[in-house]
């Protein structure tokens, strides 16, 4: 038997001793390595041959993957790792580091204990750096640190001892600041890094070796004889000496929590349900007997299988031929295959209990972000919020006629797989819209749709997506009337307050169709941010961070109508008066209504339109505004190419707002509009001579500047086949 | 002096509308046809068309609700607007009236025959004793209004009856019938148990008001929901408190239980 089989077996006998088993995400800026790392651990298990590992990723096993570099899906894979005389499974992630696949990342974690955050020991902590160890934080799952790529330091910016001792420190201090701003109150003493205590290492992920305080007095290694080998080019050396699987996977069993301590604190966070219940109970003991709580982090698309559920089982067993509910779907689905996953390969078992991360066919209606349970009653784990919104849009034809119909499934097997992906299906025109986090996000989507999925088509180049808002309060309540004249509704329009958008935005309220759920406690919530109760107890509808509000009292009929008024307001916030844009941060009141006597008169193709006008006519006395997406920029530069940068930025309506020197490097910071970035990749290489450091991330949007307005929102309509100019007032009255 | 008058067409076929009516109608230049709230029998326009030697326009809903085409010809010469029924009862045109004058163009209304006084004469219910009127409408996804139930039954408690006009969707091919609405009604009183729609509930269900193949039909509504009253339209009645010519009329007329008459 090999070595790969024999760990197979060892995995399979592990999975049901909790005590022993650790679920941990690897995730870091981009380019700093985890993918590297990840395959060294897996060679390092034995589950690879370890001359391949650094150089195959195994991880990256998707052609995109493998073609750019990078990892673009969370890629998992089970390990079993000696420590102390004791076997451990590890139940690893790698995640894309690409800022643009974010919302992997942020899925990963609910699946996870305990993270290895990478920072690249020339780069150092990085914008996503910080995204990462938010991420972590926020899931309540406890972060490590390995510094990578130790020896680039070493031999190519030939730094002294000295310097690299306190680049460390430097990197160490930084990292533990953003912990301890983020950390969940009780955990801040015990998850702050301590390099003595060995929740720290460094090392080469490429060469395969790492370090850390505790082995080095084990082993007697200093950090002088690691400069020496990576100065004599002895790193093959050093690697059989401190293997970077034993240090990093020791690490990982020594400070991480295993399932059944981390479940108990991690369960109140992610899930809402009565604690006492039978199913709270089970879930905070890790109980392999208990009812199944398993909540999907992934779906991949496997050519045989189809689609495959991953995630993380919190409580029972999962069987192969089971019926389970996905919650919120009518009808159960038989699960086919359970699996353990090692690389691209998935090992089918008979069963996997609590504790572990699982993977399952035959859940044909579960997305990522599912809570599967044998008990169709149970309360649902909380949604897995990711921090940014698609920014980028492409529109999306089918190549051949008779690929119609098949593109629209496929954009919804799309959708479904990853939720950072926004289709809007039109079936009208054959022409769909594709929205994601950047331009590669979709040039890589495209790339699926065209070759797993086989369908040919036709993508228009990337173009932003806006928002609509409103700056001010409506001077005077706006009367929307219904097509018979017989019905009208009084509304106002202001902008929504920042702290509640943020509220609503860390998707602490459900916004499922705009309803609300439990309207009682919503109203406490938004009373404690500030708002009166007047207002916090009429709201009927949150739709993207928007307010639909109900500030009248006693009128008749009025409580029959208000589904179809929260239809009208929808249809607005999908939609707004500017330019056809989904609406951000508005809140919409309901001032005042009259109705017809009669019911009939009163019905959807009555109060939906009159709704509508009464939204749209007040939007245009509120001042209208277009939000555009930003983007942080941060650029590292040798001096002599700073002027460059620098233009290449101002050209394209930025702001600086920083600019830091080390050494001969210079890094600048900056705030560009997402619009103006397209492209930049090719230009910042050619203005630089390919010396720029850079990376970007996505942090929300914001006004456009009035003397763009006009032209903006013409080019939008006209591309929609709207007339340049928007509706006024007036338009909405009649 | 150009004007626009509204006509009642009166109930059934082409046949309802008044001498007045038709002889304004033939005089007008132009004549339009509001079409969704009611309809009359089938080949009954073409007929009027040649009754009144002209083209008749027929309005969809937003055609009649923007009124736009009607009161652009009305600005010049004279329009007839032609409504099934009576010309401001059932759906009020009072809207288009009111913006007419608003454009100075003068009106005039020629009334109809309405299923308003057709349906209590065809029961012998007397319409003094009626409360307010509602419509059923068929549930759709986000509306499904329980107001009109309340009033009928407001109207109940206080003695009187209740005229059930019933939903008509002409652009979608729906009309609904007695049936559906007895069970929308059925339903909603198991949602609110207030002991008015129960199955023992004496209704009355008149069908095609006005055409030669009408029906009037009382019973209870356990037996009238699983009665054919053929194709539409259709409408109900629910009596309140009933006068003995009433009850005589309501057995004699429409067959409803002999029981009712010692019931009082």
């Amino acid at each position: 038997m090999g070595r790969k089989e024999d760990n197979i077996k060892k995995a399979q006998a592990l999975m049901n001793k909790p005590k022993q088993i650790r679920n941990l995400g690897i995730c870091a800026h981009i380019d700093h390595g985890k993918t590297t790392l990840s395959d060294n651990l897996i060679a390092g298990a034995g589950m690879m041959s370890e001359e391949l590992a650094g150089k195959q990723l195994l991880l990256d096993f998707d052609e995109q993957e493998q073609a750019r570099g990078i990892t673009i899906n969370a890629a998992n894979a089970s390990m079993v790792h000696d420590y102390e005389g004791q076997e451990y499974l590890i139940n690893l992630i790698d995640t894309p580091g690409h800022v643009d696949f974010g919302g992997d990342v942020t899925r990963a974690m609910r699946a996870v204990d305990g993270s290895i955050v990478l920072a690249c020991a020339v780069e150092g902590v990085m914008p996503q750096t910080e995204t990462v160890i938010r991420q972590s934080l926020k899931e309540r799952v406890k972060p490590l640190l390995f510094i990578n790529k130790v020896d680039r330091l070493i031999n190519e910016l030939e730094v002294t001892p000295e310097q690299m001792q306190a680049r460390f420190i430097k990197i160490i201090t930084e990292v533990n600041g953003l912990i301890n701003k983020m950390v969940p109150a009780e955990f801040k003493k015990e998850w702050s890094l301590r390099v003595e205590e060995g929740s720290v290492a460094f090392g080469s992920a490429y060469h395969n070796w790492a370090i850390s305080v505790p082995y080095m007095k084990e082993s007697g290694i200093t950090f002088k004889d690691i400069f020496e080998y990576c100065k004599q080019g002895k790193q093959k050396e050093l690697a059989k000496k401190a293997p970077i699987h034993k240090i990093l996977l020791d690490m990982a069993i020594d400070h991480h929590p295993n399932p059944l301590d981390a479940q108990k604190y991690r369960i109140p966070n992610i899930w809402h349900g009565d604690p006492e219940s039978k199913i709270g109970k089970s879930m905070t003991d890790c109980n392999p007997n208990g009812p199944v709580a398993f909540m999907v982090t992934k779906i991949v698309l496997d050519p045989h299988a189809g689609e495959v559920a991953i995630g993380r089982l919190f409580s029972g067993t999962i069987k192969r031929g089971e019926n389970l509910h996905i919650l919120g779907m009518p009808n159960p689905n038989r699960t086919q295959q359970v699996s353990l996953s090692v690389g691209a390969d998935r090992i089918s078992v008979e069963s996997i209990c609590a504790g572990n991360i699982v993977a399952v066919t035959g859940l044909k209606d579960a997305i990522a972000g599912s809570t599967v349970s044998d008990d169709p009653e149970m309360e649902a784990f909380e949604k897995i919020v990711h921090y940014s919104e698609p920014v980028v849009t492409v529109a999306i034809e089918a190549k051949l006629m008779k690929d119609l119909p098949k593109l629209v499934e496929v954009l919804r097997s799309v959708a479904k797989a990853d939720p950072s992906i926004q289709v809007e299906i039109n079936q009208e025109t054959g022409e769909h819209l594709m929205s994601g986090m950047g331009e590669l996000h979709l040039e890589i989507t495209e790339y699926r749709i065209k070759n797993e999925h086989k369908v040919e088509i036709k993508s228009s180049l990337p173009i932003v997506v806006y928002r609509e808002s409103v700056d001010k309060l409506t001077p005077k309540e706006f009367e929307g009337k219904s097509p018979n004249k017989h019905n009208k509704f009084y509304i106002t329009t202001e902008p929504l307050e920042e702290n509640i958008i943020e509220f609503i935005k860390s998707g602490k309220v459900p916004s499922e169709g705009g309803r609300i759920k439990d309207a009682r406690g919503l109203m406490m919530q938004m009373q404690e941010l500030g708002m009166s109760k007047d207002e916090a107890k009429g709201i009927v509808a949150i739709f993207g961070p928007n307010l639909f509000i109900d500030m009248t009292k006693g009128i008749q009929n009025l409580h029959e109508t208000m589904e179809l008024c929260r239809e009208g307001y929808i249809e607005v916030m999908k939609k707004g008066p500017l330019a056809d844009e989904r609406v951000m941060g508005v809140k919409v009141k309901l001032m005042d209504a009259k109705l017809h006597e009669d019911t009939i008169h009163r019905g959807p193709a009555q109060v939906i339109p009159a709704i509508r006008q009464g939204i749209c006519g007040a939007m245009c006395l509120s001042g209208r505004v277009l939000l555009e997406p930003k983007q942080k920029v941060q650029i590292s530069v040798p001096q002599d190419v700073m002027g460059a940068a620098t233009r290449e930025m101002q050209q394209r309506r930025s702001v600086i707002e920083d600019m830091t020197q080390e050494g001969d490097m210079v890094t600048i910071k900056s705030k560009a509009p997402v619009s103006e970035m397209f492209g930049f990749s090719n230009s910042i290489r050619s203005v630089t001579g390919g010396r720029a450091m850079w990376s970007t991330e996505n942090c929300g949007f914001e006004k456009i500047p009035r003397e763009l307005l006009d032209e903006v929102v013409g080019k939008i309509r006209t591309r929609k086949g709207l007339k340049a100019e928007p509706y006024d007032a007036a338009y909405y009255t009649s | 002096m150009a004007k626009l008058i509204f006509i009642g067409l009166g109930l059934g076929n082409e046949k309802g509308i008044t001498l007045n009516g038709l002889e304004t109608a033939r005089s007008c230049d132009s004549a339009f046809m509001e079409s969704y709230t009611s309809i009359l029998e089938e080949g009954s326009v073409p007929k009027l068309e040649e009754m009144f030697g002209k083209k008749i326009h027929i309005l969809d809903r937003e055609g009649v609700e923007t009124g736009m085409e009607v009161l652009e010809h009305a600005a010049r010469e004279d329009v007839c607007f032609l409504v099934p029924g009576d010309a401001m009862s059932a759906t009020t045109h009072v809207d288009m009236r009111l913006r007419a004058h608003a454009l100075g163009i003068p009106t005039e209304i020629i009334g109809g025959v309405s299923a308003f006084t057709a349906i209590p004469a065809m029961l012998g219910l007397q319409n003094y004793k009626f409360g307010r009127t509602i419509t059923v409408p068929i549930p759709e996804p986000n509306f499904n209004p329980t107001s009109f139930y309340e009033r009928a039954h407001d109207n109940f408690k206080m003695g009187m009856h209740t005229l059930c006009l019933l939903d008509i969707q002409k652009d979608r091919g729906r009309f609904m019938t007695a049936n559906q609405a007895l069970e929308v009604l059925a339903i909603i009183e198991e949602d609110l148990q207030q002991d008015f729609m129960t199955p023992d509930r004496l209704v009355c269900v008149v069908a095609r008001a006005g055409s030669e193949d009408c029906l009037a039909k009382a019973g209870y509504l356990k037996d009238m929901l699983k009665q054919d009253f053929g194709p539409p339209l259709h409408s109900i009645v629910i009596p309140g408190d009933l006068h003995f010519l009433e009850a005589k009329a309501l057995v004699e007329l429409a067959g409803a239980p002999a029981k009712i008459l010692t019931e009082e």
